[in-house]
């Protein structure tokens, strides 16, 4: 059933532009995949360690703003520029993991949002770097092996790939024995340092890792925009990053996929519709909170299993007596 | 003989209430070294001492002859201590075999891999059903925590320690709250505990305990009061006095 939903999910994927037959829809698909990026390395922070960052569209920024300012500055090349970009975001997270894992909890919180507030402040404000209000503009877009990915279609399917192989990599790592310590320090962290594991060091290679892909998500909401300002890190976006996992699902791989596709869409069908659209998504996020905690993915997964499993023995209720 | 565990002039407190006052205590290993001591007497903050859970104010912490007094936690534990809880502290969202391998996991070197299935892993879940079975458990091992008993998870905690190959092992009040039958099932478990570990128990099924323990320590408001034998702990005229009330 998971493989045939599997199946179904990437099929539709794989043909989404041929479908639509819309440049319109293909860039939604393609921004849905990028927030989806997003999330999907956030989950790893939130969902599976247990650690709620308000901070992390700050990574976005950093490696937008770097691989932006390399090239426009420095005149560097595309391959250049991302890697340092990446590299460069790694070592802050590396760096903002060093402060924020002080703390857990509500303390972490206010760390990170203090942290992505910083880096907004100064992206707003250092304007000989970063432009100030009017950002970086007239950024590129690559082209790998000589294939534009100023098209529509061919960016949606680069956006794909790095989706696919990112998910891949969620997948297996938060899998593997690694991952199921991840999962036992959300869990029970002291029992897990009496167990001999070193939970801050989990915890930071986690933040690492999340940071990492938040970063790997910046590059490519940047070579989609092409511009970059101060407004993609704000304190709104980390906001509604957060959402999107937890309104999917936190803690599931699939979760974070479907809060992002529903936030992207939301966003821009019902803005095409009503005016307070931010109003409608607000609601939306009360009725999950309300009537799914879990998510929808976790919702899902609890509408379905009855059907599956039609008898099971657990449930059948014992009988009180016996009649002799 | 070296002492296992040795702490000295160990103190703690929690702002102005002194919790452990320059307790003294040496552990032979293979002891069964039984703490006993009225509520609020400071035995669980001397296990979180010992543990690492607790940084202590002053005083000293050996471990199998090593000073541990700040060593963290987890190293404490990879050095060869392993340790229940009053409260039982397990992952309750993973089954009774995940429990245990996570147990295996954090002694292996195998916990820094960031690739492979955790849950497929034979090795390490054969190993976990072995250790599952040697506390009656493996008819469990796939059952959800929250299905099972009060009484089987008290033998998992028991269970979790044990399959880390502990040198020490600090069990904290492992029989209260059990009924009877799941009270002869836990003794039972302690009973086939290999006798070279060395065990410091906190417990107050007197009964069970005594007939446990080669030596006894007696702590009263934070302080070691006596020391000794379990003959000469019982027979002390201060011990029934605090302790047993009478």
């Amino acid at each position: 059933m998971r493989r045939a939903l599997f199946a179904a999910f990437l099929a539709l994927l794989l043909c989404l532009p041929l479908l639509t037959g819309s440049v319109y829809y293909t860039n939604l698909a393609s921004q849905a995949l990028i927030a989806a990026l997003f999330a999907l390395g956030l989950n790893l922070l939130v969902g599976y360690a247990g650690l709620t960052s308000l901070g992390h569209a700050g990574y976005l920024g950093l490696a937008a703003y770097t691989s932006g300012w390399l090239m426009t500055h420095l005149g560097w090349g595309h391959l250049a520029a991302a890697a340092a970009a990446l590299a460069f975001s790694t070592v802050m997270a590396a760096i903002f993991g060093l402060i924020a894992l002080r703390a857990a909890g509500i303390s972490f919180l206010m760390i990170t949002l203090a942290l992505g507030q910083v880096l907004w402040g100064l992206a707003y404000r250092w304007t000989g770097v970063t432009g100030g209000d009017n950002g970086i503009s007239g950024l590129t877009r690559p082209q790998p092996f000589g294939i534009g990915l100023g098209d529509p279609t061919h960016f949606y399917y680069f956006a794909l790939l790095v989706f696919l192989a990112v998910w891949a990599a969620v997948a297996i790592w938060v899998r593997s024995p690694f991952g199921a310590s991840i999962r036992g320090s959300k869990d029970q962290p002291h029992r897990m340092s009496a167990l001999g594991y070193n939970v801050w060091l989990i915890r930071w290679i986690t933040f690492v890792a999340s940071g990492f892909l938040g970063a790997v998500a910046g590059l490519m909401y940047v070579y989609y925009h092409q511009f970059i300002s101060p407004h993609s890190l704000s304190l709104a976006n980390s906001a509604e990053m957060l959402l999107m996992v937890i309104a999917g699902g936190a803690g599931t791989l699939s979760g974070p996929v479907v809060g992002a596709a529903l936030v992207v869409v939301l966003k821009n069908v019902a803005s095409a519709y009503i005016d307070r659209w931010i109003m409608l998504l607000g609601f939306v996020f009360i009725i999950i909170v309300m009537f799914v905690p879990g998510g929808i993915v976790a919702g899902l997964a609890r509408v379905r299993r009855p059907r599956l499993q039609p008898t099971r023995p657990a449930e059948k209720p014992a009988p009180l007596e016996k009649t002799t | 003989m070296s002492a296992v565990v040795e702490v000295a002039g160990l103190c703690k407190s929690f702002g102005g209430l002194q919790v452990t006052r320059s307790v003294n205590l040496r552990v032979e290993r293979g002891e069964r070294h039984l703490l006993i001591g009225p509520n609020g007497a400071g035995k669980t903050t001397l296990f979180n001492l010992i543990a690492g859970d607790l940084a202590a104010n002053s005083g000293s912490i050996s471990l199998l002859g090593k000073p541990v007094t700040g060593t963290p936690t987890a190293a404490r534990a990879q050095l060869g201590l392993a340790r229940t809880y009053q409260i039982v502290t397990l992952f309750g969202r993973d089954n009774l075999l995940h429990n245990v391998k996570l147990a295996l996991l954090g002694k292996s070197a195998l916990r820094w891999r960031h690739w492979g299935s955790f849950d497929l892993d034979r090795t390490l879940s054969a190993r976990a059903l072995e250790v599952l079975d040697s506390a009656g458990l493996a008819s469990k091992a796939q059952c959800a925590l929250e299905q099972t008993s009060y009484g089987e998870k008290r033998r998992l905690e028991i269970a979790m320690a044990l399959a880390q190959n502990p040198q020490v092992l600090l069990l904290d009040e492992p029989l209260a709250g059990l009924s009877p039958q799941e009270r002869e099932s836990v003794i039972a478990l302690l009973r086939r505990i290999d006798p070279s570990i060395t065990i410091i128990m906190i417990e107050h099924d007197m009964e069970v305990a005594l007939a446990f323990a080669d030596r006894i320590t007696l702590l009263h408001y934070g302080q070691v009061i006596l020391a000794g034998s379990r003959q000469d702990v019982v027979a002390d005229p201060r011990t029934r006095e605090i302790y047993l009330g009478h």
